[in-house]
């Protein structure tokens, strides 16, 4: 075992190189300024691109066209810049343009206060989009998450080709502590998927090289996908010629108005995401034999949550715990499943009630309505505390 | 080549808009330049400027309004090999203008060739940027109540390169295009072009006025010899080649084993300037040093050298959760910034806190174990004191020792700075 000492948003640009990132772009803001840097010191010695926007919807732009070459790109802001970020999001989920977005999340509303905590953004993530598509949402609780979900958060933006976030948090962001990274095993890298020609095409291509781009639309169509499934991507620079529109398009990316293209394009882009929920779910659970009682967190609060029911163990009082590492798209299933060996769910947020409401809806839709579901937030600047949490369970 | 028009989808603009003699331009001028198809990009932003993507056979990419630039910026940068053309009209040219500026600046290798036909024509003929004062509009009066900007003038003052401006109408625009593409930096093109679809309806505005306009506008010719420089591709990749070291992990393996480790949190009170960080820090390094766990949370204002600084730390066998400090083992209070930072904490410690305070330190009541030093009769800068009373602590036992803190200022400062950081120390660890 050897430990090293970091900080959330160092362990982030290290779990970045270890994915095999190669661009980041980003402007300068607290509490994300330091993924910046990190990687401001990290790119360029491994021939990577590192660089300042002019602004946040500037540093998207630049992450989206070097994506659509084929980099693996990384950007990071907080509440203010992911603000503007929304823009550019609806532009790549749209258009399938793979991106890890780092939200490390400041107290808000608006600019709110610089240094410090919150997770009044998660929501913001979910619908910052035009259209309301489902998005990959991704919360460490420390630095060691902060590394290894953002390998994780590569894999699933190259796998669906979508944007993917990681609702960091200044808590964990700028909280430098020990961890092992020798101790965790990362996942497989996953690499986003090229097209290949089939020989058909090839010969269609064989055919026409006087013409070079004659016989390419018909060979590769930049948005053709199965029904569940993100397209294969080739880059800007191949050579084919590749389209890519923020325009409503068809599988060719061309402009369409067909009223069929359109929907089956919609439910793809829905269903890629949905469809993949099992194999999104990231979590860590505790069941503590005798409980009657769940308490469902994400992020820095859980660890509050943790030491809270390990208190409450000691003192004959057994809770379980269930941590969420994939907020969206919401693990169903997992929170079904887990759930209905409890009498009572305790929701614990660091925000007035973001995510309690998904709970509530799955517990109605899947007849579980005798659950009693109590919550408690807390959006202060200051971390909610292990005594607080076990009044709350006490106290229900 | 003879073109490298997209026969299957022809122009489809207004007729008599110049867009579309640009269009065919931009092909003459792609057929002068010889780039292969695959080699040659077109972003395009939005209104009639954004359907250029779509008439052309080579790559294409078209996005949000004003941001062509950005997008185009992060291909070329990814692939320097690519030729990357940019369409954008007077209306990119407001909502991006803080990317045309950088691009001005940045003088990437990238070619903006801007419509300004002086109106948004697709969304119902509103004045832009480039709208003169006395122009009838799709704005009522707005536009009367403001004043167009000369883009070249403003590209030329943020650093442009290669400025040109012309009519759309001009018969030598595809050579003026090539010059553009070849020159190696950033280039605009302005054309001065006709919406006959908006624009010309409620306004005099004719190839010929547009060349009387050109003629009393300042003249634009291609190089601008006083902002020559490199072009930032080049550049950076430069710079950036000379970054050789990477940052690696520093892992400290498990080298001193403690007997009896209690959990401690330590919450150091101090202002900015006081190396209050530095000193938690160490702390947490001299802690892994023996494979104890540790977290540092600080509170500081995001001012620099001015307010409190405020260090809380944890060291423990057991893995840290809730990173927050509720009931320290020790408590060091250095300034009376950082002590009001958490007054409310003094009245809630009990005779197990160790207290540390400087002399001149002003603090609540508390029942804690107070300790009193006077920091300036022992000789120790201000700057100095958070790191002098790391000595106190490991003297007093309290989860670090003099060997482990020994070890971490070793790895984190130079011989130098640690010959003096030893001696800081020594001071203060046998009070």
């Amino acid at each position: 075992m050897a430990l090293s000492f970091m900080e959330g948003n160092e362990a982030v640009a290290r779990g970045a190189m270890a994915a095999g990132c190669s661009f980041f772009a980003g402007y300068p803001i607290t509490p994300a300024s330091t993924i910046f840097s990190n990687m401001l010191t990290m790119l360029p010695p491994n021939g990577g691109i590192c660089i300042q926007g002019e602004d946040e919807i500037a540093s998207m732009g630049y992450c989206i066209g070097a994506s659509m070459v084929g980099r693996k790109v990384l950007t990071a802001t907080s509440g203010p810049g992911i603000s503007l970020y929304s823009e550019q999001i609806s532009f790549a989920i749209g258009s399938e343009i793979p991106i890890v977005i780092v939200d490390v999340q400041r107290l808000g509303p608006s600019t709110g206060s610089a240094t410090r905590g919150a997770d009044g953004d998660i929501q913001f993530l979910r619908w910052s989009n035009t259209g309301g598509l489902p998005v990959v949402v991704l919360a460490p609780k420390d630095a060691l998450d902060c590394y290894t979900l953002t390998v994780h958060a590569f894999n699933f933006a190259e796998m669906l080709r979508c944007p993917v976030f990681i609702a960091s948090n200044k808590e964990i962001g700028m909280t430098r502590e020990s961890v092992d990274l020798g101790s965790v095993e990362l996942p497989p890298i996953i690499e986003r998927r090229y097209f290949k020609p089939s020989c058909d095409n090839v010969q269609n291509q064989a055919d026409n090289l006087d013409n070079p781009t004659a016989g390419q639309s018909s060979s590769y169509l930049p948005f053709k996908a199965d029904q569940n499934s993100a397209p294969d991507f080739l880059p800007i620079g191949d050579k084919t010629l590749v389209r890519q529109t923020s325009s409503t398009h068809g599988s060719d990316g061309y402009i369409t108005i067909d009223p069929n293209i359109i929907q089956a394009s919609q439910d793809r882009l829905i269903n890629k995401i949905l469809s993949a929920e099992e194999q999104l779910t990231l979590y860590e659970e505790n069941h503590r034999k005798g409980a009657d009682t769940l308490v469902i967190s994400y992020g820095v609060t859980s660890r509050a949550v943790e030491d809270a029911c390990s208190m409450l163990e000691k003192k004959g009082c057994p809770v379980s715990t269930l941590t969420l590492k994939t907020l969206f798209p919401v693990p169903k299933k997992l929170i079904v499943d887990r759930a209905a060996s409890y009498r009572r769910i305790v929701v614990i947020e660091m925000n007035m009630g973001q995510y309690v409401e998904n709970i509530e809806r799955l517990m109605f839709k899947n007849n579980m309505q005798e659950k009693k579901i109590d919550f408690y937030g807390q959006m202060n600047g200051v971390l909610i505390t292990p005594a607080k949490i076990m009044e709350v369970i006490q106290n229900g | 080549m003879d073109s490298f028009l997209n026969n299957k989808r022809p122009p489809v603009f207004c007729p008599g808009c110049t867009h579309e003699r640009i269009t065919k331009a931009v092909d003459a001028a792609l057929v002068k330049l010889e780039i292969p198809a695959d080699k040659t990009v077109i972003v395009s932003d939005i209104g009639c400027s954004g359907l250029f993507d779509t008439f052309f056979n080579v790559h294409a990419l078209h996005g949000l309004h004003g941001r062509a630039l950005t997008y185009a910026a992060g291909i070329k940068l990814a692939n320097p090999e690519l030729n990357v053309i940019v369409t954008m009209g007077d209306g990119g040219l407001g909502i991006g203008g803080a990317h045309v500026l950088a691009a001005c600046r940045k003088n990437l290798d990238l070619t903006l060739i801007i419509l300004n036909n002086f109106n948004f024509g697709m969304t119902g003929g509103q004045y832009s940027v480039t709208t003169p004062s006395a122009a009838v509009v799709g704005s009522e009066f707005l536009n009367q109540a403001e004043i167009p900007i000369d883009i070249c003038n403003v590209a030329k003052s943020a650093g442009a390169t290669w400025i040109r401006r012309c009519s759309g109408h001009d018969s030598s625009l595809p050579d003026i295009l090539c010059e553009a593409v070849k020159h190696k930096g950033f280039s605009i093109v302005e054309t001065l072009g006709l919406c006959t679809g908006r624009y010309t309806k409620r306004n005099q505005l004719t190839p010929k006025v547009i060349d009387e306009m050109i003629e009393h506008l300042p003249a634009y010719l291609g190089l601008v010899e006083q902002n020559q420089r490199s072009e930032y591709g080049e550049q950076y990749r430069k710079l950036a080649g000379e970054k050789k070291k990477f940052s690696e992990l520093m892992q400290v393996e498990k080298m001193f084993d403690l007997k009896d480790i209690k959990r401690q949190e330590i919450v150091i009170l101090g202002s900015a300037g006081m190396r209050i960080v530095t000193a938690g820090d160490m702390v947490c390094y001299a802690a892994i040093s023996a494979g104890l766990n540790a977290s540092m949370k600080n509170d500081y204002n995001i001012t620099v050298l001015r307010g409190q600084s405020v260090s809380e730390l944890i060291i423990s066998p057991e893995k840290i959760g809730y990173a927050g400090i509720e009931s320290p083992t020790v408590v060091i209070a250095l300034s009376d910034e950082g002590v009001q930072r958490r007054s409310k904490m003094f009245g809630k410690l009990t005779s197990s806190t160790l207290l540390l305070k400087e002399k001149s330190v002003a603090i609540p009541e508390t029942h804690a174990d107070v300790v009193e030093v006077d920091l300036k009769e022992h000789q120790i800068k201000r700057q100095d004191w958070a790191l002098a009373s790391l000595g106190f602590i490991a003297g007093r036992g309290q989860g670090i020792t003099m060997e482990m803190l020994d070890f971490a200022l070793k790895s984190r400062f130079k011989p130098a700075l640690y010959e003096q950081a030893v001696e800081i120390l020594n001071k203060l660890s046998s009070i």
